[in-house]
């Protein structure tokens, strides 16, 4: 991982999956930056081949009966969405894409 | 005229249940002091004058103050933690105009507690930076030196609390976020454990790492707020259901008398500023004289902290983020299609940190690199987590520098993330391992700058931590 080249298409890629628009403006400073952070994180190759490895937490028995109690209102909850009505989230027309 | 902000948080208290001081009075006294200070600091994004004048009238109407632990005692609450009726903004233009319809479990709790909240607080936008330059709407300046920075992210509840705008405040520490402010503004900063104290509410960045932190002027003063806030929390799946120790504090140093105190070489190694090695040694030969046994020690894995970290977090932030799509709440830039949508939404709502996290996040996760990058640094995580183990099986508690520096200048490292994130070396080993940590402070470089002693101790010991943090707080360092 040391040897990992960060591209402009590399960066345009990862940013496609995480829904972000970069700009050409953006782009090389981004691609330099990154190289530079994971020219730092290739540190971790040392530590390959054995040691301890990280497990999720027991279950913390969290879970609670499934029976019906109050939630927010939903008034309130929609009058912090940029568009809704009739008591729905409105985004374009999706079945067109 | 005794100077109403200079009050510690258990004289208030006992002043306001006593009468002698009325919550109203309090709060306009802070508000004249926000009014006087803040324009050069940039401490709060927004004062909440006439919620925290109705809080103190209710306050004084109630007879039943002897049951409120923070009665009338004026606090500021870091951006990213909700608050009903409040914007809460998180530093980032995307929720530049949110409005939560409910309080943050320690919100609530500290409004039970008979706490007045004063205003919501600066930070890096969504807790990402070390040093309140990445918020979306001004930077927070260090009042020690208003051309430095006040660490990061939660640098206005730092400087609110070092600058005695409040007399406490909350903020939340992922890597650092709480520790490294407080170490650079010369107040108490403290991180409980992994799980002590509820998220519902936290506008979330690593979920694995967040834990909400309180600042305060003294030990005590920390202590009255993790009280206040500490205990399990049904509405967060990660609130541990252990009961929470009672914090006694003592009055001198005699805790140290005995107590055996690791010294991790790794955290002295050649990154650290002259005039930190300088002052935390000093606190260390004092701690010796007052009795605490010094162990030289290793933790081994502690060099793979900052990366490890920044490959964690980054992915966490990177799966957390993405609910920001401009359809439910927050910021949207309208598009064509739904995909047009997403994309100008997060283009315009994020800044560049955030944007660069999401991207490393995401590409740590990616088919292809996951392994490489976010399995080793769990691996380093867990060697992390076992040094933590091993050191506390021969010591009570760990003792380091918070920030390799003192307070860099605004400006100093914005273009230079991993310079930016060497700002967390002798803080993200705790967030790793999830134990609690402390910082308080030691004195200062001959410039009046602060500097902090970072104190560890195992998983749900905070009650020791404090009680130790307050012996070392008697030692008169600062």
């Amino acid at each position: 991982m040391a040897a990992l080249e960060v591209t402009p298409e590399l960066v345009r890629a990862t940013a496609a999956l995480a829904r972000l628009e970069l700009t050409d403006a953006e782009l090389p400073g981004m691609v330099a930056q990154l190289q530079r952070i994971l020219d730092h994180v290739s540190v971790l190759e040392a530590l390959d081949a054995e040691g301890p490895v990280e497990e999720p937490p027991a279950p913390s028995g969290a879970l609670r009966e499934d029976t019906p109690r109050p939630c927010l209102d939903r008034d309130e909850v929609l009058s912090q969405a940029p568009r809704s009505a009739e008591g729905f989230f409105l985004v374009p027309s999706v079945l067109e894409e | 005229m005794t100077d109403l902000t200079a009050l510690d948080i258990a004289s208030t208290v006992r002043a306001v249940r006593a009468r002698a001081l009325g919550p109203t009075e309090l709060v306009r006294a802070f508000l004249a002091r926000v009014e006087s200070q803040d324009p050069g600091l940039g401490a709060f994004l927004r004062v909440d004058a006439e919620g925290a004048l109705a809080t103190a009238r209710a306050l004084e109407s109630r007879d039943d103050l002897d049951a409120l632990p923070l009665a009338g005692v004026v606090l500021a609450v870091k951006d990213c933690l909700c608050t009903r009726g409040l914007r809460t903004t998180c530093g980032s233009r995307m929720l530049e105009r949110w409005v939560p319809p409910y309080d943050a479990h320690v919100v609530a709790r500290l409004r039970a507690s008979g706490a007045i909240v004063l205003g919501k607080t600066n930070m890096d936008e969504f807790a990402m930076g070390s040093s309140t330059e990445n918020s979306a709407f001004f930077p927070t300046r260090n009042p020690r030196d208003p051309s430095r920075v006040p660490g990061g992210s939660s640098g206005g509840s730092a400087v609110a609390v070092a600058a005695r705008m409040a007399q406490g405040a909350l903020g939340t520490d992922t890597g650092g976020s709480v520790r490294q402010p407080a170490a650079l503004t010369g107040v108490v900063g403290f991180k409980p454990t992994y799980g002590r104290v509820s998220r519902y509410g936290l506008v979330a960045f690593a979920s694995s790492l967040d834990v909400v932190s309180p600042f305060g002027g003294s030990v005590g003063d920390v202590a009255a707020v993790y009280e206040a806030i500490a205990g399990h929390d049904p509405r967060d799946g990660t609130s541990a259901s252990l009961p929470v120790e009672p914090v006694l504090l003592p009055e001198g140093p005699e805790v140290l008398r005995g107590l055996r105190v690791g010294v991790p070489r790794e955290y002295f190694s050649e990154g650290l500023d002259d005039v930190v090695r300088a002052r935390v040694e000093s606190a260390l030969d004092a701690l010796q004289r007052a009795g605490a046994v010094l162990v030289p020690l290793s933790m081994p894995h502690t060099r793979y902290a900052v990366a490890a970290y920044y490959v964690l977090a980054t992915a966490e932030a990177s799966a957390n983020l993405a609910r920001y799509d401009g359809v439910r709440y927050g910021l949207r830039v309208e598009g064509r299609h739904l995909k047009d949508l997403y994309g100008a939404t997060r283009d315009r709502g994020f800044g560049p940190e955030v944007k660069r996290r999401i991207l490393l996040g995401t590409f740590a996760l990616s088919a292809g690199y996951q392994q490489a990058f976010y399995g080793r640094a769990q691996r380093a995580r867990a060697h992390l987590r076992e040094d933590f183990r091993q050191t506390f099986a021969q010591v009570d508690v760990v003792a380091t520098p918070t920030s390799p520096t003192v307070a860099f200048p605004l400006g100093q490292r914005v273009d230079d993330p991993v310079a930016m994130y060497q700002a967390d070396v002798c803080t993200l080993p705790a967030s790793l391992a999830g134990v609690p940590a402390l910082s308080l402070p030691v004195g200062e470089s001959p410039s009046g700058l602060p500097v902090g002693l970072q104190l560890l101790a195992p998983h749900f010991a905070e009650a020791r931590l404090l009680r130790v943090a307050r012996g070392v707080e008697a030692l008169g360092l600062r």
